[in-house]
């Protein structure tokens, strides 16, 4: 299975950012976390009844992108912008830039949906002959084309090397790891900026509601009781270069991936979890690990059903009961394409902050898992973390984070 | 970065084919547009096909040509499929959907509408389960397709299977995106062997003066510059005429995809 997977050098995450609906940068991640509060609340979206809760993002409504950036301006960009903003994030790319040139820094970024809600908006403005309005068409490209996002990322940081916007769903923004990862090994590129923004929409809203896979409440991961997933929205990013030349001892550091499929179904996961056992075993064998050096499983799940039960089984299959497992949708809600950033950059704060988060709201843990999941927070050292991400398509990322 | 090319899959009007596709491009034949191909895509499980997407035909169909030329099982091969706007049919109903105040979208299209749907199906055909990227780059989808393909068997050593498609856009969402016929291809990619159709040697360099390759024939042109994925059809004449060849295709403003083509056999 891992035949033919070899190590890799580790890429130190050089700076990194995150908002999500705990609020905006690492600090409120962090308190969010220390302090077990849920960034959940009940939906209160646009105009949407349904019941159930979201982590809507603060603020998103209350500015625009202007200047050289307006045909940009979308909830999703405006997101990414928000993110761009925070921990020092832009001045640590200004660094990179000036230290490799522009075209030498690549852009991989991550979405699911990009910035369809200006399509769903565009779609309730048709006129009587059923044409879209012209402030949507002629910016159509700026906003939701798939690839939107890393336009306005390069835009946003003065980049001119390659980009591109990978799009597998919920394990988009885990998969650009992986991608950044052979641009530089190739040596298409010295540093690469990726990430991962998804922002609320009907479509995702509708659709989860449509499959029965919303919770009425505020997910509860790993729950006995657990009957489906929070939605949330998030933007987040990490300049990587080669630990050969900026890694300090301690950086936090990407040190492997693995990525798979199931082959099997478009929206349910293979019942024995054989793609993500894959993704998981390619992870280990690139960051050339053993499953006993993983101390920490930061899980995909979402709390539904079916997604919580299949990860279990594929994480004890290759850990056992050994390391800790938990999944903090509980604070951010499935935020999607940009699940794979959110949990990275998690990852890598539980990692310098010696913290793993207790799965929030699961008051009893499901029985029939086998794997350690932990239910409150724990403190003390930690080197080594698995974050596990799946997706529609059966597609699965596996990525190991660890300092150096 | 040098490869080696094992296979081939084409699929749009007057070139249903890589046989037709070839003979056309190396100028043997003459383009002759007509009706739009509608593929069988014989690989899906019926049940699969009656539901799927024109993507996932398409996709499909161009996927498993390929794979057939190259005699590798599709189990083995990993997958990239670039596309600049994906499933906008699908994305076209449910907005539509979403704009009555009942907004109930159907579940199957739901899942239908992400942008690696024709992966998801190429894995519940094949029931393969390597590594499978879905990107996007706009007008460019194919070039970073090809990027991130080529750069993938040069640091893994292993083959892969690049489809790069993108299918007419229906009423009104036309007005967003003027694509008036459908595009696929698929390139197997491998490390470099005598065995194959073609070798290929790839160089990432700033744009300069040197403009991107475009095609003699206007009609071809017109296909060329009317469908992100039939940005391919410079590489494609390349490997149909023979020879050593080099083609240039543009990756954003900034940058540009120098490919040296040397076919290996016919």
């Amino acid at each position: 299975m891992s035949a033919n997977v070899q190590p890799i050098t580790p890429l130190t995450l050089t700076a990194y950012t995150l908002v999500t609906a705990n609020g905006r940068g690492v600090g409120p991640v962090l308190q969010a976390l220390r302090g077990r509060r849920s960034g959940l609340k009940p939906c209160d979206f646009e105009d949407v009844t349904l019941k159930t809760y979201i982590g809507r993002v603060e603020g998103l409504e209350d500015f625009s992108l202007g200047n050289e950036l307006e045909r940009f301006d979308c909830r999703n960009n405006r997101l990414a912008w928000l993110g761009l903003q925070q921990d020092g994030f832009m001045v640590a790319v200004a660094e990179a830039k000036q230290r490799y040139g522009a075209h030498r820094v690549a852009v991989v970024m991550g979405t699911s949906t990009s910035g369809i809600l200006e399509t769903e908006h565009a779609y309730q403005a048709r006129s009587q002959a059923g044409s879209l309005p012209d402030w949507y068409t002629s910016r159509y490209r700026y906003t939701h084309n798939m690839f939107s996002l890393g336009h306005f990322v390069q835009a946003c940081l003065g980049l001119r090397g390659p980009a591109m916007v990978v799009s597998t769903a919920c394990s988009s923004s885990a998969k650009v790891f992986a991608t950044a990862d052979r641009l530089l090994r190739a040596g298409l590129c010295d540093a690469a900026i990726v990430g991962g923004v998804d922002s609320l929409c009907l479509t995702t809203l509708y659709g989860f509601s449509a499959l029965q896979l919303l919770s009425t409440g505020p997910c509860r991961p790993c729950d006995e009781d657990r009957d489906g997933l929070s939605l949330g929205e998030a933007a987040g990013f990490a300049l990587l270069e080669s630990s050969e030349l900026v890694g300090r001892r301690g950086a936090v550091a990407l040190l492997g991936y693995g990525e798979s499929t199931d082959g099997y179904h478009m929206s349910h996961p293979h019942p024995e979890g054989a793609g993500a056992i894959r993704a998981i075993r390619d992870a280990l064998a690139r960051a050339g690990l053993r499953p006993e050096d993983i101390e920490y499983v930061n899980l995909h799940g979402t709390a539904t059903r079916a997604n919580d039960s299949v990860e279990d089984k594929a994480v004890y299959s290759i850990f056992g009961a050994r390391p800790a497992c938990s999944s903090t949708k509980g604070w951010t809600g499935h935020t999607l394409g940009a699940a794979g950033i959110t949990e990275a950059v998690i990852s890598a704060l539980c990692l310098t902050e010696g913290l793993i988060p207790g799965t929030l709201n699961c008051a009893r843990v499901d029985p029939s898992l086998k794997s350690r999941i932990l239910r409150e927070n724990q403190i003390g050292s930690l080197s080594c973390v698995a974050s596990n991400i799946f997706g529609f398509g059966g597609n699965n990322c596996s990525l190991i984070l660890g300092k150096l | 970065m040098k490869v080696s090319i094992q296979g081939i899959g084409l699929l749009a009007t007057g070139l249903a084919g890589w046989e037709t596709g070839r003979a056309v491009l190396a100028g043997h034949g003459s383009f002759q547009p007509g009706e739009m191909p509608d593929p069988e895509a014989a690989l899906l499980p019926p049940n699969e096909r009656r539901r799927s997407s024109d993507c996932v035909r398409w996709a499909v169909q161009v996927a498993q040509e390929a794979i057939a030329q190259s005699g590798l099982g599709p189990r083995e091969v990993p997958t990239v499929f670039a596309s600049s706007g994906g499933e906008m049919g699908v994305l076209d109903t449910l907005c539509r959907t979403l704009a009555t105040p009942e907004r109930e979208i159907s579940p199957t299209l739901f899942h239908q509408s992400v942008h690696n749907t024709p992966s998801g199906y190429w894995g519940i055909a094949t029931t393969c389960q390597q590594s499978s990227t879905a990107l996007s780059c706009y007008d460019d989808s194919f070039a970073a397709g090809l990027l991130e393909a080529v750069t993938f068997v040069h640091v893994e050593q292993r083959p892969l299977l690049l489809v790069a498609y993108d299918l007419a856009v229906p009423a009104p969402l036309n007005e967003a995106r003027p694509i008036s016929a459908g595009f696929a291809v698929a390139l197997l990619f491998a490390p470099p062997s005598d065995a194959a159709l073609a070798t290929m040697q790839l160089h990432l360099r700033e744009t300069d003066q040197e403009p991107a390759s475009h095609l003699q024939d206007l009609a071809l042109e017109q296909v060329r510059l009317g469908n992100p994925a039939a940005r391919s059809l410079p590489l494609l004449k390349a490997i149909a005429t023979g020879g050593s060849q080099k083609v240039i295709v543009s990756l954003l403003e900034s940058q540009q995809l120098v490919l040296e083509i040397d076919r290996c056999r016919n």
